[in-house]
């Protein structure tokens, strides 16, 4: 039985009222293009050219269920969909007096109450939205399957508020489980306690605090001795961008060249904003930092940022992949994989997490700036095999202008109009040259 | 003699939702559910489908045998509560048990209602109140070719659909019209001529003068001389609260059990929920509203108070409301429902289409949704229920409102929720 279940999101601000899902509904209840069948219902708001919704939400505690003086209506334990039973339902419209969504309702030309049942896991109308104003949440198998691990981090860890380099982090140990040891350079990652004070740690597993040049290094050699005891230990680096791109690059790139077995994972927050919000070598053109500062000439960080993942697929690591917390599910296939290649061969994971502190975004804005990374394209989320090539795993079709994320954040806030316009065609040129790696990919697969 | 931690008299939605609710505060203490019948629990809604045939007496649980394990959840059957002693926080039974508590509710829901007509009570009617009714008025349809019903509520209404679909001609007595509580005279009448288009004789504004029974013949004599014979008598008048074991106990009633916004009664460590109970009505004063999903909301809150837990939402006040499906039509009602004046402050905009049977009203109180019930034209009443409660101002939406309730309504909640 789960706790959590999949859902059926609806983000109204990207409806545009085409009513191609209550078609694909209609569809696929009742084979018909008759628009009575649908069971979600978009709603135009004419004083406010904006789209409401009514559609089943699967309550977890559903008034539609207690209502039923039959038994029709249940919430199923193992996928959380209220299901009807048309041979139990008496037809007295109850139910429809608990549901304050419009979720449940009377459809007249069947003398029948209808409900959505997600499609057996598969939403007709999610599959159909251009827009992706409607999405299919399905995060919560991630909860269900790994909510009763354990946290192998102590409790207590000190980021900064709204900061997911914790999430990222109790996330991945829980998944990746105890058998490991963790190295975790200069950064945030120490910074917030993970490898503990003044005698203590801060995490169940080994870790340690290597120099900012040598992490890869040391966990190649770490790995080599636990190989010739005989033991399965995986050895993960938890790094922070400029660990990784700037000062431990040499000792990367070196153990990346001999495919040394590790987990990398590169926490790219765009800077070394643990000692004072620093420029990395990945600080994207325009950002304020304290070394890249806004007056009368300077604007913000002159250089362009490497793309540090594609770097890395230039190696010989056997997988690549870019992630953001802003899209779990992505992540965890991408960890899966990973965990998998590190017993043999080093996986790199690059992962996108936005500093509230550094950055100037408020901390409850956090998701929502990784969600707009991705669906701007200043972050694409791909793989890479050498065998495989590059993929695309959440491509996005109509991307939202630029400003949309700028706008978001403090660090941004004194861009000139040819700035953002320079940022722009950079995303674009660079989203381009992806899709090129993607296309490249697929002809060799298919030849 | 046996304890119980929370016990609780009545199996129905009441008991059942209130259950529920202490077990999310208190996995623990015990609960105890104690009932006349000999069932597991089912709601008397669904026995006039028992009666026609479409629903079988063991298909229709309110909950699944597991529920009680579960949840540890005790249910006693053929278990009639004869007395209650607050003093001694005891409750007797007609088998001769006392049972002890720490906290007790009382949901007892009602019991038909037989009028005062001469011969009636002799002549044994059929009532609907419990599976056992159901099961019995069934086996009687079976042979019967002729019917009269007496009353014209929701229950006797079902009955009589389910006796017309089996060829039966049916009578049905009505003091004054279907479902006035809920519905205008336009809307009863729309309703009522529904039935007579399936074949039953409505005797509107009747009344039974007296009740004779010869071997298997009822003979009801109106007040207007007329005498009508039949092969089958039903009683539908209604049901009035169940609470005369109370008698002595201190617990203060009138036409119910008289609780305050968080179902407590007079007196301490005693609740009470559902038809048995008598509340706070939403537009002052108090009321008996003997519904369905007050049911379960009064015993939501009732459980959550006796459980002490501290998201218990105080009871909003008593909106009367129901949904009506019969003969392929389908009527709603929700929030201030039957005859209404325009003087008692009150916007009412009627609409009625004779010509595709389709009829609409809605009541405006200040700007507010103060009632709305319709035949054969689909509002949530969900949503309706909803508007009213939270007292939204309509006034900014009034002309869409009026023009298109139910897609207005959706976007409001919609807009609402988000």
């Amino acid at each position: 039985m789960g706790i959590g279940f999949n859902t059926i999101e609806f983000h109204a601000d990207r409806c545009d009222g085409c009513g191609d899902c209550m078609l694909a509904c209609a569809r696929a209840k009742s084979g018909t293009d008759d628009l009575v069948y649908s069971r979600i219902n978009i709603l135009p708001d004419p004083g406010r050219s904006a789209y409401e919704l009514a559609l089943c939400r699967q309550c977890a505690d559903p008034k539609c269920v207690t209502e039923c003086p039959a038994g029709a209506l249940v919430k199923d334990e193992d996928d959380g969909v209220i299901d009807w039973d048309g041979e139990k339902c008496v037809d007295c419209l109850l139910c429809t007096v608990g549901c304050a969504y419009a979720g449940i309702t009377y459809n007249a030309s069947i003398g029948r109450v209808a409900k959505c049942d997600t499609c057996a896991g598969a939403p007709a109308c999610v599959t159909v939205c251009p827009h992706e104003a409607l999405e299919y949440r399905t995060a919560a198998k991630i909860f269900n399957e790994y909510g009763d691990k354990e946290d192998l981090f102590v409790r207590g860890l000190g980021g900064c508020q709204g900061c997911n380099s914790e999430l990222l982090i109790r996330h991945t140990l829980r998944k990746v489980g105890p058998e490991t040891v963790v190295a975790a350079p200069p950064g945030c990652i120490p910074g917030m306690g993970t490898v503990g004070y003044n005698g203590v740690t801060g995490c169940k597993v080994p870790i340690f605090h290597p120099l900012l040049t040598n992490t890869a290094s040391m966990l190649a050699g770490i790995k080599r001795q636990y190989n010739r005891v005989g033991r399965d230990v995986l050895m993960l680096a938890l790094a922070g961008d400029g660990g990784t791109a700037d000062a431990g690059f040499a000792a990367l790139s070196a153990a990346a060249g001999r495919n040394d077995p590790m987990l990398y994972i590169c926490v790219d927050n765009e800077g070394y904003m643990n000692t004072g919000m620093q420029a990395s070598g990945v600080t994207p053109y325009g950002s304020w930092t304290s070394t890249t500062p806004v007056g009368a000439r300077l604007r913000g960080n002159q250089a362009e940022a490497k793309n540090l993942p594609l770097i890395m697929t230039m190696h010989n690591c056997s997988y690549v992949a870019t992630a953001s917390t802003g899209f779990m599910e992505d992540y965890y296939e991408k960890l899966d994989k990973a965990v998998q290649v590190a017993k043999t061969g080093m996986a790199y994971l690059h992962v996108y997490t936005p500093c509230p502190t550094g950055w100037r975004i408020p901390a409850e804005n956090t998701t929502e700036v990784c969600q707009l990374q991705v669906r701007t394209n200043f972050v694409v989320l791909w793989e890479y095999t050498a065998a495989t090539g590059l993929r695309i795993t959440r491509p996005v079709e109509k991307p939202v202008p630029i400003e949309a994320y700028l706008h978001l954040i403090g660090k941004y806030k004194h861009l000139s109009a040819e700035q953002v316009t320079h940022i722009q065609a950079s995303v674009d040129q660079h989203v381009a040259y992806l899709q090129q790696l993607a296309r490249d990919a697929q002809e060799m697969n298919y030849a | 003699m046996p304890h119980s931690k929370y016990l609780i008299i009545g199996s129905s939605h009441a008991a059942l939702e209130a259950a529920t609710a202490i077990r999310l505060e208190d996995m623990d203490g015990a609960i105890t559910l104690l009932t006349r019948d000999s069932r597991l629990p089912y709601s008397p809604t669904v026995l006039p489908y028992i009666v026609s045939g479409r629903l079988r007496p063991e298909g229709v649980l309110l909950r699944d045998p597991a529920y009680f394990v579960q949840n540890d959840v005790g249910l006693q059957r053929d278990t009639e509560v004869v007395r209650v002693a607050p003093a001694q926080k005891t409750v007797a039974t007609a088998s001769g048990v006392t049972w002890t508590y720490d906290k007790l509710l009382l949901a007892t829901g009602g019991t038909p209602i037989i009028p005062a007509v001469p011969g009636l009570n002799d002549a044994k009617p059929h009532l609907l109140h419990t599976m056992d009714d159901a099961i019995r008025l069934r086996d009687a349809i079976a042979q019967a070719k002729s019917a009269i019903i007496l009353g014209a509520g929701l229950c006797g209404m079902h009955v009589t659909e389910a006796m017309a679909a089996a060829g039966i001609a049916v009578s049905v007595i009505v003091r004054s019209r279907p479902l006035r509580e809920y519905f205008g005279p336009r809307a009863s009448g729309m309703i009522q001529h529904a039935f007579e288009r399936n074949g039953v004789r409505t005797l509107m504004g009747r009344t039974a003068a007296g009740v004779e029974r010869h071997g298997d013949r009822y003979a009801v004599t109106l007040h207007d001389g007329e005498t009508i014979t039949a092969d089958l008598l039903m009683v539908g008048t209604g049901v009035t609260p169940a609470m005369a074991y109370l008698a002595g106990s201190g617990v203060e009633t009138s036409d119910g059990i008289l609780v305050d916004d968080h179902m407590r009664t007079n007196v301490p460590d005693i609740w009470a929920a559902g038809d048995v109970a008598e509340t706070r009505g939403f537009w002052g004063g108090h009321v008996v509203n003997g519904i369905l999903p007050g049911a379960v909301e009064q015993g939501r809150i009732a459980g959550a108070d006796m459980a002490s837990d501290s998201a218990v939402k105080a009871f909003p006040g008593a909106i009367p409301l129901n949904t009506y499906h019969y003969f392929a039509h389908h009527a709603i009602s929700v929030g201030m429902g039957g005859q209404l004046s325009a003087d008692a402050g009150l916007e009412i905009d009627e609409q009625a289409d004779d010509s595709r049977g389709v009829y609409r009203r809605i009541v405006m109180q200040e700007g507010k949704l103060a009632g709305i019930s319709s035949i054969d034209d689909f509002v949530d009443p969900g949503i309706m229920w909803q508007l009213i409660l939270r007292r939204i101002d309509l006034s900014p939406v009034k002309s869409e409102f009026l023009a298109h309730p139910q897609e207005t309504g959706r976007r409001l909640m919609s807009r609402l929720w988000r």
